[in-house]
């Protein structure tokens, strides 16, 4: 499959086409009939799917960055477009491009109006998000990260519920805000770097080699990337955006929001906060920070989703939890940890996208989602409630699903260097069965107590169709993630030792996660 | 190609734009005055003024390219990049303007053909401004523009609020006029000369930087540019002024006015003062009080207009902040930010001149609710310059945001960085609004919007604007080039000493 691939030179043209495609897709959807517009942003979907699915064949398990593209954009400024894949970024292009498809095929009845700019929206959006996670370039970072905004200010605003504008504007200004500091720092950087070395570029790659250049000012431009990044994720303080987002936005725009957006956040801490100022990022103060703020969010989300009578209120902020541990898993910062943080932001991706999907199928039905409204769907609907519950499991954390294998090595992971961390998170998964079975509990069991739900229908084939990868995803990861483990696992290790090494460190010493996969642990 | 400024052949050689716009505006004010009432005669006025315009722009293009330098004696004029640069920014900024006019002086039934003549001064009267190489030429040209601007602004008689918005920019303007000639005189009476470059040798050569005379008088400089530019505190006139004009006025106004203010401050402090560290903390402050208050004002203003017109005072503070950098690239940020904000300013008035009447005065945010599924290409134009406004990616009010941060960086000024950016968060808060009640809120009845067009020219105009700012955003090479020539072209490496 590999040397196929490559006999269609592909390592050239993949992350360009990648991008592109969806581009093109938008004019396309925007030129269409009305009534083609879904039809035609499904197959632009399934044809980015198509072609972003050789990155798993063609992808080398080296920490190297792959795929590399460089164009020159404005010289000038030392911009150029540059683009690449490692271990980290692989999985987020892959989960973008699976959802893709998927949002799209569960807007199809969802969505009633104005068809052809939403269609073409979701697709302007999978190219920002895209593009975020395949930056090799600071501009063109910041570029991609601002002008996903846009997208989804307007499908959470023109599609979304009753009190979306409030919603809308909300998301937009907390994001805008961190970004826009982080723009400053990353003009502080390459102003100390150029004048420093005579060469005027915002290079990931150039800016991370020098970054020495600017370590008086390191805590400052730390913190500036760190409160942008940690708005996306969002961390316990700056999640209040979120309910409000995921609540308001359609379902799709739930699903991307939680299922994509949200890396984005976690992505910025691997790829640039890390690499970039080791020193700050292990400096103790910080660390405990974090890491308390980590465990606040992990404890906190479980706790404000238990009381939720709103079903995709409780998604939401049982998101907050799972970014929780995301964080907890990056700044323990073993080998383990980082790469069950990368499997959680995997996993997060399946799952909460699921359960958002399955929330939304219930709100068409009922045009509710108030939890006490339901009861005993599990008679009426028995598919819905086989697919709710595996996923809520897998949500959970239950040993088999993808959900155990990411929560598990973070915890391992993180009780090498932050024990009673390890072991307060722990808790936070018991408080999730607790919240989600609950819920699940109201849902589908019990007796059918409200007529309106006698005579709901089960699940559609578009509806099962939707569902079916997600599902597929949970158990393969459940049971075999080695594959994926193998692949993490060089890019995990580099920024593991580079970081530790950078900020005197001591290296923990521990299997790779994909040896205990394989049982090879002595 | 060298040009000795000291014979006639050669100033007639450095001043053509000048004297080709001159001699259009003269005729066309002839044209004017014999033949008032028709309309024809007014629409043909109206187009001559375009070609009048654009010769102009062909003739600075022309000296441009061939390259010129003074040679000789220090001069009245300046031959530099930074004078054809703002030139060109002037006239695109006067070509918008008649664009726009053409529909909408038949609409508001203003019947002088002299408005577009006094277009015509105006911009010659910024011409002169920005490219003088003498506080008396400067001033010259100050005054010509300005007094243009005032009858401009109250050229709508019949509107009670166009007489008020002209008589206050007409005290306040000849209050700031004052001011700005009192600081002349005392930096003649420091320095014993009125050009620029020889008060930046005296300045050196005799050690002036602690001289009394010499800062008070460029302190009054500063008060007579700050009322120019609408900065904070010298912006009260600025929101009625705005407000009570015909909407193209407006524009006119807050793009080339302003524009024209801030190049002649640039010129003046690059050139003349370029040793002193003194101005550098009172445009520090200046740029910070301005984005400040002009951002949170903003907030709270309901109508479009004086929304736009808290906006452009909010983007005065922006270009103070490459000013405030005192560097070659804050001079070339200035440049490329005045070429966006031109078009995207002169872009949302003139969508905001296509929603209604009576001078738009009453036009709320809110009455834009719907207007995507009425006339979904104004609101998609409308959206791009809001969004070229607020700074965000993809348009040229971002690379411009992004110059001037990167100028504010450079000079190690991070702090006035953080500012900028923490007010531009601030600008979502209103910028945003309008693109929500345009998409996201229905129209209120099904004749809303029935009347809201662009015809003619003003949609020519409104679509280039938008598809610029577009292009600027995604390709800004070209641009960046020629603003980084200009704002290197300040000053150059030759210096004057000085001849007793």
């Amino acid at each position: 499959m590999s040397a196929a691939l490559t006999g269609l030179g592909y390592q050239r043209w993949a992350l360009d086409a990648i991008l592109l495609l969806p581009l093109l897709g938008a004019v396309l959807v925007m030129l269409s009939p009305p009534a083609a517009a879904k039809r035609l942003a499904l197959y632009v979907t399934l044809a980015e799917f198509a072609v972003s699915l050789g990155l798993w064949w063609a992808f080398e398990p080296t920490a190297a960055m792959q795929f590399q593209v460089v164009r020159q954009w404005i010289p000038e400024w030392g911009i150029a477009y540059r683009l690449g894949v490692d271990g980290i970024s692989l999985f987020m292009v892959l989960l973008t491009t699976l959802t893709m498809p998927l949002a799209v095929l569960g807007s199809w009845t969802y969505i009633t109006k104005y068809e052809r700019p939403y269609y073409a929206l979701l697709l302007v959006l999978a190219t920002g998000m895209m593009g975020v996670f395949v930056a090799l370039d600071l501009f063109v970072f910041y570029v991609f990260w601002e002008i996903m905004l846009i997208p989804m200010y307007f499908i959470i605003g023109v599609w979304g519920g009753p009190s979306r504008l409030y919603a809308a504007i909300k998301f937009f200004v907390y994001t805008f805000l961190g970004s826009l500091l982080m723009l400053v720092a990353i003009l502080t950087i390459y102003f100390a770097v150029a004048r420093a070395t005579g060469e005027s570029s915002f290079a990931y790659e150039h800016l991370w080699r020098n970054i020495g250049y600017v370590r008086p000012w390191a805590f400052w431009l730390f913190a500036a990337f760190a409160l942008a990044f940690a708005i996306k994720v969002p961390m316990f303080p700056f999640h209040t955006w979120l309910p409000d987002a995921h609540v308001e936005a359609p379902t799709a725009g739930s699903v991307i929001l939680a299922g994509i957006l949200l890396k984005m956040g976690t992505y910025g801490f691997l790829r640039f906060a890390l690499p970039l100022f080791p020193e700050v990022a292990m400096d103790p103060t910080v660390t405990a920070v974090v890491v308390v703020l980590s465990l606040i969010g992990i404890i906190y989300g479980a706790l404000v989703s238990l009381v939720q009578p709103d079903f995709k209120k409780l998604i939401a902020y049982s998101s907050v939890s799972h970014l929780g541990f995301v964080m907890l898993g990056i700044w323990a910062l073993t080998l383990q940890s980082v790469q069950g943080a990368i499997v959680i932001m995997i996993n997060h991706g399946i799952s909460t996208g699921a359960l958002f999907f399955l929330a939304g199928m219930i709100y068409e039905r009922r045009h509710t989602r108030d939890i006490a409204q339901f009861g005993g769907l599990a008679r009426v609907m028995p598919a819905f409630a086989a697919v709710l519950t595996l996923v809520a499991l897998s949500s959970i954390g239950l040993p088999g699903t993808n959900g155990f294998v990411g929560e598990f090595l973070v915890l391992l992971g993180a009780f090498r260097t932050h024990p009673w961390a390890a072991g307060i998170a722990a808790t936070g998964v018991i408080f999730a069965a607790a919240y989600l079975l609950w819920a699940i509990q109201r849902i589908l069991f019990q007796k059918v107590d409200n007529p309106e739900n006698a005579k709901l229908p089960d699940l559609s084939p578009r509806e099962l169709i939707v569902l079916a990868p997600l599902v597929a995803c949970i158990l393969w990861i459940g049971i075999y993630p080695a594959p994926i483990l193998r692949r993490i696992e060089p890019s995990a290790r580099a920024l593991v030792t580079q970081v530790r090494e950078a900020a005197g460190a001591p290296l923990v010493a521990e299997p790779a996660a994909s040896d205990i996969e394989r049982g090879t642990q002595d | 190609m060298p040009i000795d400024l000291t014979t006639p052949g050669g100033v007639t050689l450095a001043l053509i734009p000048e004297l080709v716009l001159t001699a259009w505006a003269l005729v066309l004010m002839l044209v004017a005055a014999w033949r008032h009432q028709d309309a024809m005669v007014r629409r043909d006025v109206g187009l001559l003024t375009i070609i009048a315009v654009v010769s102009t722009g062909l003739a600075v293009a022309w000296l441009w390219a061939r390259g010129p330098t003074s040679v000789g004696v220090p001069a009245m004029m300046s031959l530099d990049g930074f004078r054809f640069a703002t030139s060109l920014v002037f006239l695109l900024g006067a070509l918008l303007t008649v664009m726009l006019s053409l529909g909408y002086v038949d609409r508001e039934h203003i019947q002088a053909p002299e408005y577009y003549v006094l277009i015509l001064f105006a911009t010659l009267g910024m011409m002169f401004m920005a490219g003088a190489a003498d506080l008396v030429v400067m001033f010259l040209g100050l005054e010509l523009m300005s007094v243009a601007v005032y009858v401009l602004a109250g050229v709508n008689r019949k509107s009670v609020f166009a007489a008020e918005a002209a008589l206050k920019y007409f005290l306040l303007g000849a209050f700031a006029s004052g001011f700005f000639l009192y600081g002349i005189a005392m930096i003649y009476g420091a320095t014993g000369t009125t050009n620029l470059w020889l008060i930046h040798s005296r300045v050196l050569e005799l050690g002036l930087g602690t001289n009394v005379m010499l800062i008070a008088g460029i302190g009054l400089l500063l008060i007579g540019f700050g009322f120019k530019v609408a900065a904070v505190p010298f912006h009260m006139w600025t929101p009625d002024v705005y407000d009570g004009s015909p909407t193209p006025v407006t524009a006119f106004m807050a793009a080339a006015v302003k524009a024209a203010g801030f190049a002649a401050l640039v010129r003046v402090l690059q050139q003349a003062f370029d040793g002193l560290s003194i101005w550098h903390g009172a445009v520090w402050w200046l740029a910070v009080i301005t984005m400040v208050v002009g951002n949170l004002v903003a907030l709270a203003q309901r109508p479009l207009k004086r929304m736009l017109a808290y906006s452009s005072i909010a983007h005065a503070g922006y270009l103070l902040v490459a000013v405030a950098s005192g560097s070659a690239i804050g001079s070339a940020a200035f440049l490329f930010y005045a070429v966006a904000y031109t078009l995207m300013t002169v872009g949302a008035f003139a969508v905001l001149a296509s929603a209604g009447t009576g001078g738009e005065r009453e036009v709320l945010i809110d009455d834009l609710d719907g207007l995507a599924s009425r006339r979904p290409w104004i609101a998609a134009a409308m959206t791009v310059f809001l969004l070229s406004l607020l700074g965000f990616p993809g348009t040229a009010g971002f690379i411009g945001k992004w110059y001037i941060l990167s100028a504010a960086v450079e000079a190690e000024q991070r702090l006035l960085a953080v500012i900028l950016v923490g007010t531009s968060v601030v600008s979502a808060g209103f910028y945003l609004p309008p693109i929500m009640a345009m998409y996201m809120r229905p129209a209120r009845s099904a004749q809303s919007h029935q009347a809201t067009s662009l015809a003619g020219a003003a949609r020519w105009a409104v679509g280039v604007m938008a598809v610029a700012l577009l292009l600027f955003g995604f390709w800004p090479n070209r641009g960046l080039d020629a603003a980084r020539r200009g704002g290197e072209s300040l000053r150059p490496a030759t210096a004057y000493t000085l001849e007793r």
